[in-house]
């Protein structure tokens, strides 16, 4: 594989991660439990997505061949998208929610920090003004992890259910691919291993905060960033691209 | 689900250093913490400001819309409270 293959493959899964949940998010616009909290999560979805944007342009940029963010983002199929399970789970319900916002914010946090002093410049430039907006995101999600899970009742059983069914989601962050590997030789990835301790200080710190707790069961989920994917993304997916598929090269 | 409403907050954004922080609006939240966070959210998405304050609404007292005529009419033909009433000797300059 060449160096500007690696590269662009490795931008895309970036990519493909904030895409997803925040297109996941979106589905919460106008449905939030509250007022004001539809619009704070529609406001972290529209940090993802524009995360997402500024990666697939550069993507477009480095395939070439009259690419551009929107036939990346809409035209590829399943197995062609590099997000990592989690993000494509569904919302269920706020506690799902938070929760995988949470899982996801205190990883991409560790991600970015690193990415913004690696050697490829672009992508330590949107790292860097990202990471701005994932420290409100990491902020936003522990305050409600820890409000719900030490809230009532009902509230900390719902917190416990939802931490319990998405645990299993979370290694998969912390096992490179091909790609993450060879982008890490090259000297513009992180080396994802070992972000996890540094992640699971964080996530410890808040379930415990929270008074709920880690599941013990050790199974972790693994291939959405190889490609293989959960029944989910293909709904996703038919949504998110129905207008371009639909109406190939539509402007509004 | 609601059986008790959040509490209501009066929101306050000082739009740059140096102004003062002006009323931009209300919103619920359930205490101190989730109301800064709720008026970050809700009114600074578009730069509007470097500085937030949060009031419950209950601590905010206002004068009787009744009390209009008392409070506010009498003022109207004071003109002597304003500056430029006085005429200002020649020799005063930069007033």
């Amino acid at each position: 594989m060449q160096d500007s293959d690696i590269r662009f493959q490795y931008v895309l899964h970036l990519a493909d991660n904030s895409m997803i949940l925040g297109q996941r998010n979106a589905e919460w616009c106008s449905h939030g439990p509250v007022l004001e909290q539809d619009i704070a999560i529609t406001n972290i979805t529209l940090d993802l997505i524009g995360e997402a944007r500024s990666l697939y342009a550069y993507a477009a940029e480095l395939k070439g061949e009259n690419a551009t963010e929107d036939t990346i983002a809409f035209t590829r199929d399943v197995k062609q998208y590099k997000n990592a399970l989690l993000l494509e789970q569904p919302n269920t319900d706020w506690a799902y929610t938070v929760v995988r916002q949470f899982f996801y914010d205190a990883f991409h946090f560790q991600l970015l920090n690193v990415l913004q002093k690696r050697k490829d410049e672009r992508i330590a430039e949107i790292a860097h003004k990202s990471l701005k907006e994932v420290t409100y995101h990491l902020k936003w999600s522990s305050e409600w992890l820890i409000r719900l899970g030490d809230g009532t009742d009902i509230s900390r059983e719902k917190m416990q259910i939802a931490i319990n069914d998405l645990w299993e989601y979370t290694g998969e962050f912390f096992i490179p691919t091909e790609i993450e590997t060879k982008a890490f030789e090259l000297g513009i990835a992180a080396d994802v291993e070992k972000l996890k301790p540094l992640w699971l200080e964080k996530v410890k710190a808040i379930i415990e905060q929270a008074t709920l707790t880690i599941p013990s069961k050790n199974f972790q989920q693994n291939g959405g960033k190889n490609g293989l994917h959960s029944e989910h993304l293909g709904f996703i997916l038919a949504e998110m691209q129905f207008m371009q598929r639909a109406y190939p090269g539509v402007e509004w | 689900m609601n059986q008790k409403e959040w509490p209501l907050w009066e929101v306050f954004i000082r739009a740059k250093q140096g102004l003062n922080h002006k009323h931009v609006g209300s919103l619920h939240a359930a205490d101190v913490t989730m109301a800064i966070a709720n008026a970050r959210d809700v009114y600074t998405r578009r730069l509007e400001g470097i500085s937030i304050w949060v009031v419950e609404s209950k601590h905010l007292h206002a004068s009787e819309p009744s009390d209009q005529e008392a409070l506010f009419d009498p003022a109207e033909d004071k003109i002597y409270r304003h500056p430029t009433f006085y005429n200002l000797p020649i020799e005063l300059k930069h007033m």
